[in-house]
């Protein structure tokens, strides 16, 4: 009987706690959430961009005392890559004024798309998310720098085309396009049934569930049977080098087999070891480490072990791409304290900030990323940019740069892309119109 | 002390059969829905901070999975049958409640939450003819190829989706009585009253349905369905119509879920297998086969990990954000593990034998 | 008429046009269908011994996979000699403790429980597996020590019937590695004292106790045996893509494995993942495109089902006798 009590006193216990009022804090600081995804399913893609995301903000915090003399606060919600979890994430840090969020899910930035607007708290789904809340007529919460899945498969057809010799060599050429069967892996699908269209090229469509994964053979077969002559992979986690593995397997040549950015992972490729040789991704930031940016975060962060990231793993692909994601925050908060001459910034400034947002070759070289990325600009209309993507290829130990900055087919993307942002408005009847006054660049 | 029923008479069979026939229960659980009905929201109103955390958070998504696990429970706790869909049921009716509210935006939201749960209800009856012929953790296969196959169709079949772009559930904004209750705009406190007037109101139909003529030829289906055949219940309307009740009351839940509690848009992936196992794990925890089981199964199972979390960040220790999930999973399971060995026919058995303990209270026996 | 020409000839037509790949996919059916028996198989030994329908045994597999990477390269980092060796040796010894542990901590309290509860125990146990699991390990993807096993790699590839035909040599040691397995798991139980002793368990509990047979270490027994199925299992699987906790979604697909085979027979797991893998495979791809592909996913609950109306305990399952 002793146990039963126990047991009735942690349940009366768990009762208590719940209703427990939430400690709500204020403070001085800025404070910036970051959505992140250690556990779970896809946790060997979450890791390296949360470990990126972080550390970025804490070395801003060790080496300049945080952004304009105002430290970060910079915590984490471990999301796991579950809705259910977003809401209780982002109803937990509502309260506690954060300037922006970054949701880190398709799942969940869908969600909060409608609620940026409401809560005055902007929203950087950096290069995933919704295509469509690229337009800031319509979304003018929602930010998707430095370019959208749409940009991302038009880049793509270039590439092939570049290499095939011209987009009129394109006609008769099949093109696969493997994708996680999900609203995040449908996403290419608009854009390159219209690329088919113009072009003349056949797309096969190979979607894989998200319970089938690690278990694509019948998938590879379809491949062998079809031949598509390139391989266009959206996908996510698992299923990116279980894919990498079964191209080795078929012997579908490497070169032609190229990921999302999502699919860049180095432990993406490196499970395909010596065969993933050649295996392609679209990228807009350089992978190593051997840039300023990330030497100071070895030196201020990594070095007095202040990160939770493994010291080999510093200057990944995924790595850099959290550290890319920061670095928009980072900007974005220091131009904010810039138009609005306040220290302490608040989502409605960064919402500002975000979008007269100008980083330029010169702004990139102060920040110690010369040729780590392109430049960003974003407008109140363009949430995007449209900017110049890669395509990074795996040599069998690291990433390295594949191909020369590309511009994406910005006169396909852009109008699909207002039909769709439109479309989006329409359907949520009552949608609010854009009321926001427009800063000019500054 | 308090809680002694001596010179309570019954003096009628009705009395007698009541399903609370103790004043004192009865008082309780008048208190308890004046609580939930009037002291949360003023709660949630003096301290709008926290209370729209303690909302949005724990209140609403708490109604709704009760709701879910009572609709399982109707399946697997009182029939017997074993159920590994009911995440795709409950998809069932949020798809369909989307649909319709697209379709017929004038009719106010609530009549489609709860007539999408029609369309749960004649999906899940599809799925549960299987079950006259198989039975046991075999008949998980006929449920696991719905869950598995709607989930393909949520996917798939973008007339469902309306054909948008994000391939998700796009919640539009609807209004009650000039409040909204859906979308980025409703407050939680609109949405908590909606999802607790539906789940008050459908927990009482299960009552009553449960502890009438139905309930009890489900309970004999549950114990021997053969000797209840003899007793001459037909086994196929019995099974089919609690597959019907149940799927109807998943559906419910899912729709709630999405337009109540996401309130703004979700997709598939919500409901997949992973509800399912989530809803199931309630109603075992809970207990099966009781309606009050359904309730502490959902705030077990989808409240005490987000109490550990909190009280891991509130205890301040300096450990990062992943290392807290780790230990709020690892123990998590533990608790479970804990509570089965406590009490493996749930925390409502547990609740049962507090009250016994209360009826007797200071005498051990 | 066009539908019906897709649905019943042009499959056809398409396996006599390119016999090199109806030979292939019959091939890869056979091999998924091989690893969804083994996983089947961890299943089935602890549902035959305890009634327990273990849940836990996806993340099982993943936790001796981490735990046998998670060392390697733990001893390599730190020079130790022979590291692959010594991992795979006390990667079982973690399996051991950690079967010790679930009778001691799970089993025993729960003793003559109705069945779905000890389900739900097992639930549980997949949460503390998961938790301790990202807790040692960290959830980053980790590569199999393939060739550190001495497992092949690489291909055998045939010329053929008109085309190329081509045999994973890791995928021939996996069903080799299954049938030294199964065939092993046999001659245990049939000609050993625990063999017998299990089988004992496994007919009447209550029996078996009363001519002096422990259950608790039977219990133990097969909860290791289970727990090095589920170690084979995680480094074929792993070596398929990788060792994260991804994997574990792929143990759902041993469920109607299980039921088609039954959850109490051996060669049912084995003949239920062959028919289940073959099917699916064959399914997916001459079927799979008219439906816009990816039918996977819910083609082998389908097939079960099919297969249960006919046979409702499985195909070697004990038949079901319900008496009054």
């Amino acid at each position: 009987m002793k146990i039963r009590t126990l047991a009735l006193a942690t349940a009366a216990g768990v009762a208590l706690a719940t209703a427990l009022p939430v400690a709500a804090s204020a403070q001085d600081a800025i404070y910036v959430p970051l959505f992140t995804y250690r556990t779970g399913a896809f946790a060997g893609s979450g890791i390296p961009i949360a470990n990126g995301m972080s550390d970025y903000l804490n070395m801003l915090n060790e080496r300049d005392g945080g952004i304009g003399g105002v430290k970060l606060l910079i915590e984490e919600c471990e999301t796991g890559y579950d809705t259910k979890k977003g809401v209780e994430c982002y109803e937990q840090v509502k309260g506690k004024n954060p300037v922006i969020t970054s949701p880190y899910s398709t799942g969940i930035t869908l969600q909060l798309i409608p609620k940026a607007a409401v809560d005055k708290i902007p929203m950087l789904s950096m290069a995933y998310g919704l295509s469509a809340s690229a337009d800031g007529n319509i979304f003018p919460w929602i930010f998707n720098p430095p370019a959208t899945y749409w940009d991302g498969a038009s880049v793509f057809i270039k590439h092939v085309a570049d290499k095939e010799g011209g987009l009129d060599k394109l006609k008769g050429k099949k093109i696969g396009l493997i994708h996680l069967d999900a609203p995040f892996g449908k996403e290419p699908i608009t854009l390159l049934e219209k690329l088919a269209k113009d072009y003349g090229f056949e797309l096969k469509l190979y979607p894989v569930a998200a319970a089938e994964m690690q278990n694509q053979s019948a998938l590879w077969l379809g491949v062998r049977r079809d031949r598509p002559d390139w391989i266009y992979l959206q996908g996510w986690g698992a299923m990116n080098p279980t894919a990498v593995k079964e191209a080795a397997k078929v012997n579908f040549p490497m070169e032609k087999l190229v990921g999302v950015w999502w699919a860049g992972g180095d432990d993406d490729a490196r499970a395909g070891a010596d065969q993933a040789k050649g295996y392609k991704s679209l990228s807009f930031h350089a992978a190593g480490a051997e840039f300023p940016v990330i030497k100071d975060i070895q030196k201020f962060v990594v070095e007095k072990g202040k990160s939770q990231v493994d010291k080999a793993k510093v200057g990944e692909n995924l790595y850099n791409r959290g550290v890319y994601n920061s670095m928009l925050i980072a900007e974005a908060i220091r131009n904010a304290q810039k138009i609005t001459g306040k220290k302490a910034v608040t989502g409605e400034d960064v919402r500002r900030g975000m979008e007269s947002l100008e980083i330029s070759e010169a702004r990139l070289k102060e920040l110690g990323m010369e040729g780590f990325a392109a430049p960003v600009k974003i407008s109140c209309s363009d949430h995007n940019g449209h900017h110049k993507v890669y395509v990074a290829s795996w040599d069998g130990q690291k990433w390295t740069k594949g191909s020369d900055w590309m511009e994406p087919m910005k006169d396909k993307v852009r109008p699909l892309l207002e039909e769709a942002a439109k479309d989006y408005a329409d359907k949520n009847a009552g949608w609010p119109k854009r009321t926001e006054a427009c800063d000019k660049a500054s | 002390m308090f809680y002694r029923e001596t010179g309570q008479y019954k003096t009628t069979y009705a009395a007698d059969m009541a399903v609370f026939p103790i004043l004192q229960d009865r008082i309780a659980l008048g208190l308890m829905l004046l609580a939930v009905a009037v002291g949360v929201p003023l709660f949630a109103m003096l301290f709008p901070a926290t209370g729209n955390y303690f909302l949005q958070v724990i209140m609403i998504p708490f109604l709704i999975f009760a709701l879910a696990a009572i609709g399982l429970n109707i399946l697997t706790g009182y029939t017997g049958l074993m159920s590994l869909g009911s995440g795709a049921f409950m998809g069932v009716g949020a798809f369909a409640c989307y649909k319709l509210t697209t379709i017929f935006p004038d009719v106010p939201i609530v009549i489609w939450v709860v007539v999408s749960g029609v369309f749960s209800c004649l999906v899940g009856v599809l799925f549960g003819l299987p079950s006259l012929r198989i039975k046991g953790f075999y008949l998980a296969v006929a449920t696991l190829a719905a869950q598995f196959f709607l989930q393909w169709c949520f996917v798939r079949i973008p007339w469902l989706f309306n054909y948008n772009a994000s391939g998700a559930i796009e919640v539009p904004e609807r209004t009650l009585f000039g409040l909204a209750v859906t979308g980025a705009n409703a407050t939680p406190l609109a949405r908590y009253f909606v999802v607790l007037a539906v789940v008050a109101g459908m927990t009482w139909v299960a009552s009553n349905l449960i502890h009438g003529r139905i309930g009890r030829s489900w309970m004999a289906v549950r114990d021997m369905d053969i000797a209840a055949q003899l007793m001459g219940i037909q086994l196929l309307p019995a099974k089919l119509l609690a597959f019907a009740v149940s799927s109807f009351y998943c559906g419910v839940a899912g729709a709630m879920m999405v337009f109540f509690w996401y309130a703004t848009g979700a997709e598939p992936e919500v409901f997949s297998i992973r509800q399912s196992f989530f809803v199931l794990s309630m109603i075992i925890i809970g207990g099966l086969g009781s309606l009050v089981g359904s309730f502490f199964g959902a705030a077990l199972i989808y409240i005490m990990p987000i109490v550990l979390g909190a009280i891991a960040n509130w205890s301040g220790a300096p450990i990062s954000a992943a290392t807290i999930e780790h230990l709020r999973v690892m123990l998590t399971g533990a608790l479970i593990i804990f509570f089965l060995i406590v009490e493996p026919h749930g925390l409502a058995r547990l609740w049962q034998i507090a009250k016994q303990k209360l009826r007797i209270w200071p005498f051990p026996y | 008429m066009d539908i019906l020409y897709k649905i019943f000839i042009d499959p056809f037509m398409q396996m006599g046009a390119a016999p090199d790949l109806l030979v292939q996919a019959l091939w890869e059916g056979l091999v998924g269908g091989v690893l969804y028996a083994l996983i089947a198989l961890g299943f089935v030994l602890i549902f035959k011994a305890s009634g327990v329908f273990n849940f836990a045994q996806g993340i099982m597999m993943v936790f001796a996979a981490l735990t046998l990477v998670g060392l390697y390269e733990w001893m390599a980092r730190h020079g130790v000699p022979a590291p692959a060796a010594i991992a795979l040796v006390l990667t079982i010894g973690v399996m051991y403790v950690l079967a010790v542990s679930i009778e001691k901590f799970v089993l025993r309290p729960l003793v003559n429980q109705p069945d779905i509860i000890l389900f739900m125990a097992t639930f549980g146990l997949t949460f503390v597996l998961v938790g301790l699991g990202e807790l040692i390990f960290g959830g980053e993807p980790k590569q199999m020590i393939t060739e550190q096993l001495w497992l092949p790699k690489g291909s055998i590839d045939m010329k053929i019937l008109g085309g190329l035909v081509s045999l994973q040599k890791i995928d021939i040691a996996a069903a080799v590695i299954a049938s030294a397995m199964v065939a092993g798991l046999a001659v245990f139980f049939q000609s050993t004292r625990i063999g017998r002793a299990l089988r004992a368990v496994a007919d009447d509990h209550q029996a078996a106790l009363s001519v002096g047979i422990s259950l608790n270490q039977i219990w133990v027994i097969v909860w290791f045996t289970a727990g090095i199925v589920a170690l084979a299992t995680g480094i074929m699987w792993g070596a398929r893509s990788d060792v994260s906790f991804a994997l574990e979604i792929i143990a759902l697909k041993a469920l109607p494995v299980l039921i088609l085979g039954g959850f109490t027979s051996i060669p049912g797991a084995i003949v239920g993942g062959l028919i289940i893998g073959v099917g699916e495979k064959l399914g997916e791809f001459y079927w799979g495109p008219l439906l816009g592909g990816g039918i996977e996913s819910w083609l082998a609950y389908f097939i079960a089902l099919a297969f249960l109306l006919f046979r409702p305990q499985g195909l070697f399952g004990e038949k079901i006798i319900e008496r009054i």
